[in-house]
């Protein structure tokens, strides 16, 4: 046998079907952070530069940046993970962050080196161009796309094209705004509804062929103030798509709020103007795009099917033994997918944490266990590894267990989202990022990822009212704030209940502020609540939701009669008593609130 | 000293070590453990293993290890370790310190050099005694007193080469933070010189400048960074061999980045 026959199959011919780079705009940032620092650049001009190409401010610092690397469509190639993982030790902290928006983000990086990272990523591709600022941000679509059962076609070409057309785009670097596009595969998987434009691909009978085209929703969003988007019409055909897109984007540039910076995201805009007048523009919008485009102005979509080839095991240790806690992750973590024999794995990081090693062991996982040869971030600062065959699950999960990547319950509750907070944001409030590291550990020591009533909830945590983990649409959702009890402070949480981003999409409803030491507490006495009066075939989610709905007739009939409930817990010791209730998480001097300027809004 | 910026030759490549190894033009020293050495070396290799050299570091008994080693003034001297080159720079510099101008790194490691199928060895060659002279560089060698007083002179850039979580919770107040790993590339332990120069020039770190690096205790990754800073040309750099550990242990002041909980971003 020859040589080339032994060594692993081409699956890392899988390779980056776009170029996200420009190399040049190293350069150019290189140079134009020497003119800052020689004062030939205003601070205000310079930010603006600087979040156009990724470049966020860093907590109390104007040092250090952080620098968001865009995964259009979630995907993320083996050669791309290693570049991350070398990044990460260099100019970052040894290991970097999952977004929920599908950006992986390195922090605390000298703004003198954002060039090198610059460089280093176009080498394989990848860009953190207009991952800040006014434009439009990374387009998101579902790790499942291509792989749920329950979608109608595959989105991600759709997201790519969208993706690649306005970037760099002159339409689109200098919105009134930031601007978002989520596609998904299905209602189930939702994440349409709490965006500027949400996309699920949607299949029509017309004159008695197939039509493919989208559900389109517009002017959802989160943040200090959430609003659910609507549905703009039946259907939209794929060729309007781009039309549709322009034409929102054009009404959001034209009218959007350009002077308050508080409220000037497109979901402001449609409620001020209301729907349906919205709704009228658009449509007339788009008639004058499709009328006044050049015919060369088209969405590249490159629906040409990925390779699928089953990495080949060179030694395969068949009849090896089953480790600890298989079954357990295999419930909890992976998901069948629709193409028979193959499964989605979900890789569950803490709040989106990985190390440079775990980068990567990533790259080798793709290579030995992934068909398609890639990796999709997912929506939850998590990874899907797909096309992963059936018979090599067993070996995953014990490689996964080499490298610190096989804990459990990825795919319920315990895993709660957690924002960067006090780590590195100005903005930040409270520590979101390590209380979601704390519940998670709890929850998984109480092995509550086990317990199928409590799979479909969510729990998701931002560091301030600004909803960068998205806690409005969170089964129960906190954002962070500052308590007192006379002079002292202390870190403290609003809580909301019951909120969804599927068919159902709802904002959570404001229950009652808790400390941040009594989070973990309150929510075993809510899951205790729900076991004392859940009826049969519910969840703690279906149980909520029939609670937020005045549906429920058991003991527990709404939202305030679970904050009678909790009240006793939540009430603040004194200093004396409890110094340890006055700190953060991860903090051991005495709480206060502390922010810098936001940039969101650059 | 000349201001010129002229780079200095800091590495010896693969090809060029493999020919003075068959020439026996050069003396090239295994930084790693007796036991790593007696294993599997580079042919001709001596063994130095930094613990031996840092156990006494005075200038009279480093002569007497490298006179054991058979070097003179006039031996060619390449040093190699598997730890990125942070070890072997170490023991570089301290010959140069003790007046041995021609010293340099092999540009990879040792594993690398093994993977790479080249040839290794597990013979110890004989060595006869050699006699060294002393003339001690005291200009590349950064003491906390001097390090004190010079790091208020504008003149001059201090560095801290340890890894960024750890300069963030604590540092010489002044220092800014070069983690020694931007310091390598894929394959060699330093990056190629012009990538090396941009990457200072961005950060304004010049020749213009005296460069003072120190690490966090026995003066090994800020070793490496001597040598990058001598690769591009800078002329003035100075090793703070004793490095932060001495510095707290003298209780002199330190800083912090306040105001954020960094180590909770970190996935440890």
């Amino acid at each position: 046998m020859s040589i080339s026959k032994l060594t692993p199959s081409s699956s890392d011919s899988a390779k980056p079907k776009i170029n996200w780079a420009r190399v040049d705009e190293a350069d150019n940032f290189a140079n134009t952070v020497k003119l800052y620092r020689q004062g030939k650049y205003d601070e205000d001009s310079f930010r603006r530069f600087r979040l156009q190409h990724g470049a966020y401010g860093t907590r109390m610092t104007s040092d250090y940046a952080m620098v968001r690397v865009k995964l259009p469509a979630g995907e993320i190639y083996p050669k791309q993970f290693e570049t991350l993982s070398r990044l990460s030790e260099q100019y970052s902290i040894g290991s970097a962050h999952f977004s929920t928006r599908e950006n992986i983000q390195l922090h605390w990086v000298v703004l003198e080196d954002v060039s090198e990272i610059f460089r280093s990523l176009a080498e394989v591709g990848l860009t953190s161009r207009e991952a800040c600022g006014n434009s439009v941000r990374n387009v998101m679509c579902s790790p499942l796309s291509g792989v749920c059962s329950d979608e109608k076609f595959d989105s991600t070409p759709y997201a790519l094209a969208t993706a690649k057309f306005f970037l760099r785009n002159p339409m689109a670097q200098s919105l009134p705004r930031k601007f978002k596009f989520n596609f998904t595969c299905c209602e189930k998987h939702g994440m349409v509804r709490m965006v500027d434009v949400g996309l699920i691909p949607e299949i029509q009978q017309i004159n008695g062929s197939e039509q493919k085209g989208f559900k389109i929703f517009l002017g959802g969003g989160l943040g200090n103030r959430s609003f659910i988007g609507h549905q703009l019409e039946d259907f939209t055909p794929e060729e309007d798509l781009l039309y549709t897109s322009i034409a929102v984007m054009r009404i959001f540039d034209r009218l959007g709020d350009r002077k308050n910076l508080a409220r000037n995201r497109m979901r402001y805009l449609v409620n001020d103007m209301g729907w349906e007048k919205f709704q009228n523009l658009v449509l007339k919008e788009r008639a004058i795009v499709r009328a006044t485009q050049s015919v060369v102005t088209k969405l590249k979509v490159d629906t040409t099917p990925d390779k699928i080839t089953r990495p080949l095991k060179i030694s395969d240790e068949s009849g090896s033994s089953v480790p600890d806690g298989y079954a357990r992750w295999l419930k909890t973590n992976t998901m069948k997918q629709k193409q028979s024999e193959y499964y989605s794995v979900f890789i569950t990081l803490e709040a989106g944490d990985i190390t440079s090693n775990q980068l990567n062991s990533m790259a080798t996982l793709i290579r030995e266990f992934s068909s398609e040869g890639k990796a999709r971030s997912g929506f939850v600062q998590n990874v899907a590894l797909r096309y992963v065959h059936e018979d090599d699950l067993v070996k995953l999960y014990s490689k996964l267990l080499e490298t610190g990547l096989a804990k459990s319950g990825g795919l319920t509750m315990t895993t709660p989202v957690g924002c960067s907070g006090t780590t590195s944001c100005n903005l930040a409030l409270t520590n979101s990022h390590r209380l979601a590291k704390e519940i998670q550990r709890k929850f998984l020591e109480l092995k509550l990822d086990e317990d199928e009533d409590l799979t479909d909830s969510s729990i998701k945590i931002s560091g301030c009212p600004n909803s960068c983990a998205q806690h409005g649409i969170a089964t129960i959702g906190f954002f962070g704030g500052g308590g007192r009890l006379g002079k002292d402070m202390y870190p403290n949480y609003q809580m909301s209940l019951g909120g969804r981003f599927d068919a159902d999409t709802t904002l959570g409803q404001t229950c009652l502020r808790v400390p941040a030491k009594r989070v973990i507490p309150v929510i075993l006495k809510i899951i205790e609540m729900f076991k004392e009066n859940k009826q049969s075939g519910d969840t703690l989610k279906s149980w909520i939701h029939r609670i937020v709905n005045d549906s429920e007739d058991s003991n527990i009939k709404s939202v305030g009669d679970i904050k009678k409930v909790l009240e006793p817990i939540v009430v603040p010791p004194t200093k004396e008593d409890d110094p340890d209730f006055y700190l953060d998480y991860g903090s051991d001097t005495s709480y206060h609130t502390k922010t810098g300027k936001g940039e969101c809004a650059a | 000293m000349c201001s010129l910026t002229e780079a200095v030759k800091v590495t010896t490549d693969i090809d060029s070590l493999r020919s003075e190894i068959r020439d026996k033009s050069v003396r090239v020293i295994d930084v790693r453990r007796e036991g790593d050495y007696k294993q599997d070396h580079i042919p001709n290799s001596v063994n130095l293993p930094l613990a031996t050299l840092l156990s006494d570091d005075s200038p009279e008994r480093v002569l007497k290890l490298v006179n054991s080693l058979g070097i003179d003034d006039e031996t060619p001297v390449v040093v190699y370790d598997d730890t990125f080159g942070a070890l072997a720079s170490r023991v570089a510099w301290t010959l140069e310190w003790i007046g041995h101008s021609d010293v340099t790194l092999l540009e990879t490691t040792f594993g690398n050099w093994k993977s790479l199928g080249l040839e290794i060895d597990s013979l110890t060659p004989e060595i006869s005694n050699k006699e060294h002279s002393m003339n001690l560089q005291s200009n590349i060698l950064a003491t906390s007193d001097y390090l004190e007083s010079a790091k208020l002179r504008d003149d001059v850039i201090l560095i801290d080469n340890r890894e960024r979580l750890n300069y963030l919770e604590q540092h010489i107040p002044g220092a800014v933070n070069l983690p020694y790993r931007t310091l390598s590339s894929n394959d060699g332990i330093l990056r190629p010189k012009e990538d090396m120069k941009r990457l200072f020039d961005n950060r304004g770190i010049s020749g213009d400048s005296e460069i003072i690096t120190y690490c966090g205790s026995v003066g090994t990754l800020s070793g490496l960074a001597y040598y990058a800073l001598k690769s591009t040309g800078i002329p003035n750099a100075k090793l703070y061999v004793r490095s932060f550990k001495e510095w707290k242990n003298l209780e002199k002041p330190t800083d912090k980045q306040a105001d954020a909980n960094y180590w909770d971003l970190s996935a440890e």
